[in-house]
């Protein structure tokens, strides 16, 4: 996990060459002169958000509801896509960016991290509301059941991702992407920043293994 | 070969890499942090209500560890307050809709009384941490003038 949260090169920690001077460092104030471009954007996407209220509308359905089939879908597809982001962002994702030239990171950070600051969300608290519902529902959340270490083990890891992810990255995430929304972003800054992204996702991705063994002892034991 | 072995990047000198600030976004993490243990206490021995003194501690500390921070955040001069209101705004918009959905699911399931009222609490406090942690964080990145 080290390996990925160092890596030189990973985006925004590599050292600059003169020649390939991130965007405002030089050239005047209000402009990107000596620069790469850094593409519009919005921090947050507005168009995705009627998707995320239908999510949400169907989450408190399924709770609303308590069936069986509706707690295991958004349990087991947020839950699905939440691990495998995180895993994918931090084994595969992370590692490309690092290679990239500085306007190529700059045009996927600008295009990829306001979706996430949409997605994640919304996919961690569908899995959460979810499965806490479901685990009530065939009483896995009981004291008397026979893994019950096993869940409570898993309170531990998503309270573990829960501080890692909102008190550390979730805060780099956003603060990257203001960052960028200045007419001279400061190098410096973004490196300090993404440094802690690519450290505490490596984090929440080693969590995320340690989810999928306990909710894979659970399911099958 | 790290970053830091390789020598600063352009613009580590510049004011808001050099600025010292008091520790607000650790004491709300550390604030966060102990609700999620209260929440784990409360959720671990169910269908039992544990004994509600330690949950109520970790409340209370949660709650003065996020007092401090404010204190500590409101002494600061000058501050990027537009950006950090802009965000916190926006951000506890986000995260009651987040604790409310976890108040309606303990509701729903059942809980009731001091327990609900704990685990309730926690949520507030929980929904103030996160905007102020995602608010403090973008500030004090900002460029400010002269107080």
């Amino acid at each position: 996990m080290a390996d990925i949260a160092l890596e030189p090169g990973a985006i925004g920690t590599e050292p600059l060459a003169p020649d390939r001077a991130p965007v405002g460092a030089q050239g005047p104030p209000g402009a990107h002169a000596g620069g790469p471009a850094v593409p519009a954007f919005d921090i947050v996407p507005l168009r995705g958000l009627p998707i995320v209220v239908a999510v949400l509308v169907g989450l408190v359905v399924a709770v609303a509801s308590n069936t069986l089939w509706s707690l295991d879908f958004f349990h087991v597809v947020a839950g699905g896509l939440w691990t495998g982001i995180d895993l994918f962002l931090g084994f595969v994702i992370g590692p490309i960016l690092g290679r990239l030239s500085i306007p190529a990171r700059i045009e996927f950070t600008t295009r990829f991290m306001p979706k996430m600051v949409l997605i994640m969300p919304t996919l961690v608290i569908s899995t959460l509301t979810a499965g806490w519902q479901l685990a009530r529902h065939d009483g896995t959340l009981l004291a008397s059941y026979g893994h019950h270490d096993w869940i409570v083990a898993s309170f531990i890891v998503v309270g573990v991702m829960a501080v890692v992810a909102l008190g550390l990255l979730e805060p780099a995430n956003i603060a990257v992407l203001f960052e960028l929304k200045k007419p001279q972003p400061n190098p410096a800054v973004i490196g300090r920043l993404m440094r802690r992204f690519i450290f505490t996702a490596g984090i929440t991705g080693a969590m995320q293994v340690a989810t999928l063994v306990i909710m894979t002892r659970v399911a099958t034991t | 070969m790290s970053a830091a072995e390789s020598g600063p990047l352009p613009g580590s000198d510049a004011p808001v890499m050099r600025r010292r600030l008091p520790p607000v976004a650790e004491l709300t993490v550390g604030s966060m942090a102990l609700v999620i243990v209260g929440g784990i206490w409360m959720a671990a021995p169910l269908p039992a209500t544990p004994p509600l003194g330690p949950a109520f501690g970790l409340l209370l500390g949660a709650v003065a560890l996020l007092a401090v921070a404010l204190g500590l955040l409101l002494r600061v001069r000058p501050f990027a307050w537009d950006r950090l209101l802009l965000v916190a705004r926006w951000g506890f918009v986000a995260y009651l809709v987040i604790a409310g959905l976890l108040g309606f699911v303990f509701i729903k399931d059942g809980t009731r009384g001091t327990p609900l009222a704990l685990l309730l609490g926690m949520l507030a406090v929980f929904a103030v941490d996160v905007p102020l942690i995602l608010g403090f964080t973008v500030a004090r990145y900002q460029e400010i003038g002269p107080a």
